[in-house]
């Protein structure tokens, strides 16, 4: 599993960034966290409003920063 | 009756001597501050719950289909209902363009958008009442739809630093369902997050508008920002640029400047100028926007806000 954590380097983006890596080990799952700043690969997901969480190349949540136990739900949902 | 209460603890619990300047000046903190912090945190928590229903992808979607003037004008009015952030304005000015939407109507929405935040409409409804709320918002509204045509008149196309690929085909945004439950939850701790980031402000703004309530004479006011200063409306608009985000500390000031002669044109330029110019953003569209570009939706915005003062001292 590839999620990504898309974001230009706004405060809430950093936030969701933390708030993966806790979900990600309370998930219990193996997945790759990728933190993606480059502006056109934002674009490519038609994301514009960050941050934006993409799970395998999904688009699943934009312009908020979600909780922990809201990721744990997206990842077990994926 | 939340006045009545203040009295009582100021005049009777404190054994504050009345109609001193110094007790009426605390009375004046005591009383603003609890009833700004009260009603802000009701209309935040509103305004946020009823914008988690319009996303802007939700947005573009919409606009992408729409023409230029049309355009224009529902850009400006979706700048008052969807959320916005200063810090997403690159992917947001990119992606509209990506999606076909043109300059101008692009640019009315980046207007509109901070010029209507969460903060400066409930600090208005707070301390002025709906009337001035309404005048903000459409003289706001005004602003953002000419200043965006003018832009869009202009064929500024080859200002922006950055290729942008248009989407092929339909755009569509994703339908994202949220439960109700979720959205109330979600507001609270938005509305929260803001007021833990401008109490301190509003503290400091009222405070210092009850230092000038109580000391500063009426006709030094007046003689700076009342009618007899013709450079009162400009002054007020370059005043207000340096002080972005603080629309929060600054609203309780006008305040009392407005109730002790400054004019109402002069105000509204003033907090437009405070909302709407801000240079933290001017730095993150520098990496997309040509030096010029930034200066021409600097200065078209500055010129707009600088009428609605005029206009509006002139016909009051």
């Amino acid at each position: 599993m590839k999620i990504e954590i898309l974001g230009t380097g706004c405060a809430k983006c950093k936030a969701l960034e933390e708030a993966t890596k806790q979900a990600v080990a309370l998930s219990g799952k193996f997945a790759q966290i990728e933190k993606v700043e480059d502006i056109m690969k934002i674009m490519e997901y038609n994301v514009i409003s960050t941050p934006g969480l993409v799970i395998d190349g999904k688009v699943v949540s934009t312009g908020k920063l979600i909780s922990v136990a809201e990721i744990v739900d997206l990842i077990k949902a994926h | 009756m939340w006045q009545e209460s203040v009295n009582v603890l100021v005049y009777e619990w404190l054994k504050m001597p009345q109609g001193e300047k110094l007790s009426d000046a605390l009375n004046f903190f005591i009383y603003d501050t609890v009833k700004i912090l009260f009603l802000l945190t009701t209309i935040i928590y509103a305004v946020t719950l009823l914008r988690s229903y319009f996303s802007t992808e939700k947005v573009r979607e919409y606009l992408s289909k729409k023409h230029e003037y049309t355009g224009n004008v529902l850009a400006a009015l979706f700048g008052i209902i969807t959320p916005f952030c200063s810090c997403s304005a690159i992917p947001l000015f990119l992606g509209f363009l990506q999606a076909r939407i043109p300059l101008g109507v692009t640019f009315s929405y980046l207007i509109s958008a901070p010029l209507n935040n969460e903060i400066a409409i409930a600090m208005l409804l707070t301390m002025f009442g709906w009337k001035v709320a309404a005048l903000y918002i459409g003289f706001g509204l005004l602003v953002a739809i000419i200043g965006g045509i003018v832009i869009g008149r202009m064929g500024l196309e080859k200002e922006i630093l950055i290729e942008v690929k248009p989407i092929e085909g339909e755009i569509h945004a994703e339908n994202q369902v949220i439960a109700f439950k979720t959205r109330l939850s979600d507001a609270w701790d938005y509305t929260f997050d803001i007021l833990r980031k401008i109490w301190l402000y509003i503290l400091i703004g009222v405070g210092a508008g009850a230092f000038i309530h109580g000391y500063v004479p009426t006709e030094f006011i007046t003689s700076i920002a009342g009618a007899d200063n013709p450079f009162a409306v400009p002054l007020a608009t370059l005043l207000g640029v340096p002080m972005y985000s603080n629309a929060a500390g600054v609203m309780p000031l006008i305040e009392v400047l407005t109730s002790k002669g400054m004019l109402m044109g002069t105000a509204l330029s003033f907090m437009m100028a405070i909302t709407a110019l801000s240079l933290p953003e001017a730095m993150i569209l520098k990496r997309i926007m040509s030096l010029k570009l930034i200066a021409i939706f600097f200065g078209t915005v500055t010129l707009g806000i600088m009428g609605v003062g005029y206009l509006f001292n002139a016909i009051l």
